[in-house]
């Protein structure tokens, strides 16, 4: 399982990498390690030991691209937001070169132009630490089988229903209203968006919405037609869960919480 | 051991994902503290026996499996290997997802500082995570959650169960 990972090794005054089994240098890399910039500076903080609230930005951001370089020598395609970073880091060393001028404002405080790079280490090292243990969890995981399937646990009566189940019960709604004779002429428009509206209400309250009777609440095919779209819309963007109890059966709509 | 008690073990045998409690008081007409009681009666039993089952909750259910000391001997039978494990930047995206949800794919990049796209799609794909409806804000831009495997694969009861994210400070607190 373990694959032999080729290690890499550079010297800093030449920059010329090479690829060695066993490295002695003071940077190691292993192919593809890094998640992404944040992870890389992460990487190169922690190797310096540098303070996270006084980063030498300078030192930091020089070995971030000479990585980047190391990167582009081995043609590995060097992600856009690689870049960004490199570019990021570039910006605030030279801020950092600038003297500082103080305005009349803020005489006491002056924003350290690392502040912002600063915080959103700290946001992402969290989250890499969160996935660690998300790792963790899935190895022990794996290790716990639940029973093995039997074959009544695919003939469950609840099964999915799929757009063409929708379409089929539309279908019979509409041949249903077919046969019925209309007298009146007036007609009442309602659009899509209203349609969708009072159908979000509908499901707010968290009762499962039987299709036939949301259908059979509109008298005209231009009204079913809005209905049957605001549904499909519905299905798309809000958190809902169709089902189906019998083969061209009713259609049950019910938010999932 | 009561009627009940051995009733809701034949029920969460043979249910094929984790039971909850609500299902079983529906079905046997019992009251929720009851089967609840039941319930823990029974893991209790399972944990004094010392066999090769345990009854644990997750996903918001009870599952019976087995106990993870026999994992090599049961996948020896079942000629199963691991299955395949997540990528580092899958792994991180989630841990985002987990913890911000429901969360816009701008805004995973913002805490990553990283396209994650490929994440996302090998996430859906493996059914991790589900889309959570459109955020109201410019492009309306798809939002996403964990799903009830997510919580099975991890081996978690609900969301609660994850520490909080404030515990994950590293760098900050070391010094």
């Amino acid at each position: 399982m373990q694959a032999q990972t080729e290690q890499l090794s550079f010297d800093f005054f030449t920059e010329k990498p090479q690829i060695v089994r066993e490295s002695r240098d003071e940077l190691k890399i292993k192919l593809g390690e890094f998640a992404g910039p944040l992870d890389l500076l992460l990487f190169l903080i922690k190797q310096e030991q540098a303070n996270i609230f006084d980063i030498p930005i300078a030192r930091i951001a020089d070995e971030y691209l000479k990585y980047i370089r190391l990167m582009k020598s081995l043609d590995i395609s060097v992600a856009g937001d690689f870049l960004v970073m490199a570019a990021t880091l570039i910006e605030i060393k030279s801020r950092m070169l600038l003297p500082q001028v103080k305005t009349e404002l803020d005489e006491d405080e002056i924003e350290d132009p690392r502040k912002e790079l600063v915080d959103r280490l700290l946001e992402y090292e969290k989250f890499k630490n969160a996935a660690q243990m998300l790792y963790e969890r899935s190895t022990v995981e794996q290790a716990v089988f639940p029973r093995g399937r039997i074959e009544s646990d695919d003939n469950n009566a609840e099964i999915s229903a799929g757009v063409f189940d929708l379409l089929t019960v539309f279908q019979k709604i509409l041949s249903r209203r077919k046969d019925e004779i209309r007298l009146e002429i007036e007609r009442e428009e309602i659009s899509l968006a209203e349609m969708i509206k009072s159908l979000k209400a509908l499901l707010a309250d968290g009762h499962p919405i039987s299709l036939i009777e949301f259908f059979e609440r509109f008298d005209t095919r231009r009204e079913l037609v809005t209905a049957f779209i605001a549904v499909l819309e519905i299905v798309r963007t809000e958190s809902v869960k169709l089902t189906q109890k019998t083969t061209f059966g009713d259609v049950i709509l019910r938010p999932v919480n | 051991m009561s009627e009940l008690v051995a009733i809701v073990e034949a029920l969460v045998y043979v249910a094929d994902e984790p039971v909850t409690t609500k299902t079983l008081s529906e079905v046997l007409d019992e009251e929720r503290d009851a089967i609840r009681a039941a319930v823990e009666e029974l893991q209790r039993e399972y944990e004094t026996r010392g066999g090769g089952l345990q009854l644990r909750e997750i996903a918001g259910g009870w599952q019976i499996a087995t106990r993870t000391e026999y994992h090599e001997e049961v996948r020896q039978y079942l000629k199963t290997r691991p299955s395949a494990k997540l990528s580092l930047a899958a792994l991180e995206t989630l841990a985002v997802i987990a913890y911000k949800q429901p969360v816009t794919v701008p805004e995973i990049l913002e805490i990553r500082g990283v396209q994650s796209a490929s994440a996302i799609k090998t996430l859906l794909d493996k059914k991790l995570i589900t889309a959570k409806g459109r955020k109201e804000t410019v492009g309306r831009p798809m939002m996403y959650g964990t799903s009830k495997d997510f919580l099975i694969q991890f081996g978690l009861k609900d969301l609660s169960e994850l520490p909080s994210i404030e515990d994950f400070e590293d760098l900050a607190g070391a010094i």
